[in-house]
């Protein structure tokens, strides 16, 4: 078999987080009653006009200068025609001749090896509505509720080579618009979908091979299947002499294989353009710079400062910025107790080890950082010991309970009776004489039985160091 | 007295005066309106009880104080292409025969708010797509003047009615002449303000670069009331623009000494009519004798106007009436096999054939591989025309010529034809495309005795010259 080298674009489709709809007041939100989520404007009624949504605008120019690419400062928007009963305008107004974004890039890692995948566009258009198939009634009916949702599509070069590159690429784009907080990203619910354009070509050749394109992807696990489902058909095909053809293929991801959709002849002409019902936009340089200005701290930058101001490890501030959530939850926590590297540890190990449990994707994460940072508090100072801590900080995460109060209504502090503690180590030393002998013989590792000892005897509330320390006086 | 022969202001004034109830008003045009409606058929729908009602409303508003405004108690009517919440707008088409728009247009909301009553909507083509209202579903509307000619298109119907004293004021709209050749054609006054002067939400769009709401009247100082009331920007409308200070009806002072008028030379050549031609250059004289200066001059680029309007608005055209696909609302074929059908046979039987025509025009030249040929030389020719009224405009206040080069034509003589009658907008859809507003003013007959129009065109929201030009022009006579 020859060497055959993988060439991949994808175009992803990105909902945004406005309040309301791209070109009238109706609401975004996921879910609803059908049809309630819309008004005469969002349903495309006779002699109504698209007014567009200014913040739109403002995010996928914060989208654009996030990843890289010159802002189009003077663009429109286009008509995309076609009929389809959840495209009320039989329309769709986007952006073909002039996109808001063009010619960014954006780095990502593989393996240790960094790459820049081109961005070619960022271009804005409105969301359509979902037809629901009735089977029982044998009826398909539509739900307006998405349609003239906002919309970013994010086309890439064709600069990825493997489903690993397309993984890390995808990754890095979530992170930013999680970060920008343009998009929640939920891909369950559709809020970020990806097409995947893919050709094969023999190592060296300089033309690309002929490509399909893949659709609505909607979960990176069957986006890494597609991308080597369909890279092992195309080289099958070329190997067997035969021709790739240009088409547009659906991904069955229970069945782990591709089916032919439509080819490219017929392929719809939408007749594209410029859209006479709204006005061109004009960025002026004023508006740009206030929007450059506001961009937060991104992944990259966020994770370097917490290495060099929290002095936490390279690894633990990669896996915390590895999630918007969970670094919002780190920050703020350490703006409380000035402790970073107790909150990391919480993060990194309880937190970890509780959502894996609960099989929770860091952004549901519900983690109180007032609470947190109390219950590092009271650790602190010694109010309660470590095992303690760890059972109050799961009830935190589990049930939102305060520590404090916590601590005080079950009775979890530690004991600071000292007379108590020595009575109670006395008592543990007479029952256990083989113990002793053992460790006054050298065996260290009966000191441990006999804190254990202890430490059940006082209910687990006993300082450890202070049980070692007597106990080590006494022997 | 018959109130009926009033203009829609001095109506009012009576109403003010308390000389006439708002009740008798609208009675009196209702009855007019039973009276000549089944010869000339202006309305696609007569609002008797729902204007009967509001007449005391109105009334009440006008005692109380509430109610000022210069058109207060005033019975209009409107095109059936502007939304009338709950109340049927059809578009003169098969297509949207029952369907009854949950809102209002946002002039309707305005007139409302000036206290006129609406009194029924008006016939038009079907979606305001011809020249003679003759590709109404619901059947031709005739011309007062002569009921063997039509009375124009699109808004037929609005100008038909101001010209029987079936309304004293109605609403129409204009994408490439339809507010100003029926004006023409029936003998009444009607204005196309500049592109973005009045909001288009709740127009139901034919062409939307073009399409401008606009009044007809049998008066210059009506079109300026009515102007005044419904211009302005739109939080709805994004291409509605924002200024300031309409004051329209104010600014009719009857005085146009040195006012500069050009003629366009080439509009007085082939394919005009010579009587038409001599009534322009009549009123020329007369504006003259108010003290204007007018000359001829060369005006470039126009000649492409028709092909490139034809283009224009078609594209739009079949991209705008695609929502029509019996889905939503509006007609949809009773009996179907699967959406192809349900697709294809609504919209082969709810539209007539000249809206098909359009469409499929409007299609092909946005058709990839097309597109350039067409469309977008198209856009470069309406850019040439924008440029050529600029530099006339820095020479002249307005621009006088022609509306129609014909006077109006026989039922059932057009249709047959349909690039004659494109030819016949040749004057009026170069001031759509250069977004310019353009006033038609009645100027005398030909010897049959039919209506002859002057257009008067203005600089971008230059309303208040050409409507003090033809408020000045209507009273020296």
């Amino acid at each position: 078999m020859k060497a055959y080298e993988t060439v991949i674009g994808l175009e992803v489709h990105v909902e945004l987080a406005t309040k309301t709809k791209i070109f009238c007041g109706c609401s975004t939100a996921f879910g609803g009653a059908p049809n309630t989520h819309c008004c005469p404007v969002c349903t495309g009624m006779p002699g109504t006009l698209p007014v567009l949504n200014k913040k739109v605008v403002e995010f996928a120019m914060a989208a654009g200068l996030a990843m890289n690419c010159t802002i189009t400062q003077k663009c429109k928007f286009d008509r995309k025609n076609y009929f389809y009963p959840d495209l009320p305008k039989a329309y769709q107004v986007s952006q073909l001749y002039l996109p808001i974004c063009r010619n960014g890039g954006i780095e990502i890692e593989v393996n240790g090896v960094k790459k820049t995948i081109g961005i070619h566009e960022i271009h804005m258009e409105e969301d359509a509505g979902k037809l629901v198939h009735d089977p029982w009634e044998d009826v398909t009916l539509v739900d307006y509720n998405r349609c003239g949702v906002p919309l970013i599509e994010i086309v890439s070069e064709p600069d990825m080579r493997s489903a690993d590159e397309v993984i890390a690429y995808l990754e890095k784009l979530k992170l930013i618009l999680q970060y920008l907080g343009v998009s929640d990203c939920k891909m369950q619910e559709g809020s970020l979908r990806a097409d995947i354009n893919l050709s094969v070509r023999e190592v060296g050749a300089p033309e690309f091979g002929t490509r399909t394109e893949m659709k609505n992807m909607n979960s990176f696990k069957a986006i890494a299947r597609a991308v080597e489902g369909e890279r092992k058909r195309q080289i099958e095909l070329l190997e067997y002499g035969k021709k790739v053809v240009q088409e547009t293929r659906r991904w069955d991801d229970n069945k782990d294989t591709s089916f032919a959709m439509r080819s490219k002849e017929d392929a719809q002409d939408y007749r594209y353009f410029p859209e006479p019902d709204l006005v061109p936009i004009e960025i002026s340089d004023e508006w740009l710079s206030e929007i450059r200005g506001r961009q937060p701290e991104l992944r990259d930058e966020k994770k370097k400062r917490y290495e060099k101001e929290y002095e936490i490890p390279s690894y633990d501030a990669a896996i915390i910025t590895g999630s918007k959530r969970m670094a919002d939850i780190f920050e703020a926590t350490v703006a409380i107790c000035h402790k970073p590297k107790e909150v990391s540890n919480w993060l990194m190990v309880e937190t970890m080890r509780l959502m894996k449990e609960a099989e929770m994707d860091s952004e549901e994460l519900n983690l109180s950082p007032e609470k947190l940072a109390a219950l590092i508090g009271l650790l602190d100072a010694g109010t309660i010991n470590r095992p303690v801590a760890k059972e109050v900080f799961e009830k935190v995460f589990k049930e939102d309970v305060d520590p404090k109060e916590y601590v005080e209504k079950n009775g979890l502090g530690m004991v600071q009776d000292e007379d108590l503690l020595v009575s109670t180590i006395e008592r543990i030393i007479a029952e256990n004489p083989q113990s002793v002998a053992d460790y006054r013989s050298g065996k260290e590792k009966a000191l441990g039985f006999l804190v254990g000892q202890t430490m059940k005897a006082m209910k687990g509330k006993a300082n450890p160091g202070k049980v070692n320390e007597v106990l080590k006086e006494r022997l | 007295m018959e109130l009926t022969k009033l203009t829609a202001l001095e109506l009012a004034a009576k109403i003010r005066a308390k000389e006439v109830s708002v009740s008798e008003a609208v009675e009196a045009q209702l009855e007019q309106i039973e009276k000549k409606d089944s010869l000339y058929h202006c309305y696609t729908s007569i609002l008797a009880d729902e204007a009967r009602a509001r007449a005391k409303e109105v009334q009440k508003q006008i005692n109380d104080g509430t109610l000022t405004s210069p058109l207060a108690g005033v019975p209009v009517a409107i095109k059936d292409n502007i939304c009338t919440k709950g109340i049927p707008t059809t578009c003169s088409s098969k297509m949207l025969e029952h369907f009854r728009p949950p809102y209002d247009a946002t002039v309707v909301e305005c007139m409302n708010a000036a206290g006129t009553i609406t009194v029924g909507k008006l016939n038009m083509d079907e979606f305001a797509m011809g020249s003679t209202t003759e590709t109404s579903y619901f059947g031709v509307t005739k011309n007062p003047r002569d009921i063997t000619r039509v009375p124009g298109g699109s808004s037929g119907g609005a100008a038909a009615a101001a010209a029987a004293e079936e309304a004293f004021l109605t609403l129409g709209s204009d994408t490439g002449g339809s507010i100003r050749q029926p004006a023409s054609f029936c003998g009444v006054t009607g204005i196309k303000p500049t592109y973005g002067t009045v909001s288009r939400y709740g127009l139901i769009a034919y062409a939307s670069s073009l399409d401008q709401i606009g009044p007809i009247a049998r008066s210059a100082a009506d079109c300026a009331a009515a102007l005044d009331v419904i211009s302005g920007s739109d939080k709805r409308d994004s291409t509605c623009v924002d200024r300031e200070h309409y004051g329209y009806l104010n600014a009719l002072t009857g005085d146009i000494r040195g006012m500069k008028i050009g003629m366009p030379a080439g509009y007085f050549a082939e394919g005009l009519d010579e009587e038409v031609r001599k009534s322009i250059y009549q009123a020329a004289d007369v504006l003259r004798s108010l003290g204007a200066s007018v000359e001829e001059f060369d005006l470039k680029g126009v000649k492409y106007a028709i092909p490139a309007y034809y283009v224009i608005a078609s594209a739009e055209a079949s991209s705008n009436l695609s929502r029509y696909d019996g889905v939503k609302y509006g007609y949809r074929i009773e009996k179907f096999e699967g959406l192809q059908e349900v697709y294809k046979n609504t919209r082969s039987e709810g539209f007539g054939n000249e809206v098909k025509r359009r469409m499929m025009i409007g299609a092909f030249v946005l058709s990839s591989g097309y597109y350039d040929a067409y469309y977008n030389k198209a856009l470069k020719v309406k850019a040439l025309i924008k440029q050529s009224f600029d530099e006339a405009f820095e020479k002249y206040d307005c621009v006088l010529g022609p509306t129609a080069p014909t006077t109006a034509m026989k039922l059932g003589e057009s249709l047959s034809d349909p690039l004659k009658m494109y030819l016949g907008d040749i004057y009026t859809v170069s001031v759509n495309l250069a977004g310019l507003p353009g006033i038609s003013v009645p100027c005398g007959t030909d010897k049959s005795g039919l209506p002859i129009g002057m257009q008067l065109i203005g600089r971008p929201f230059g309303e208040k010259e050409i409507l003090r030009a033809a408020d000045a022009y209507e009273h020296a006579e």
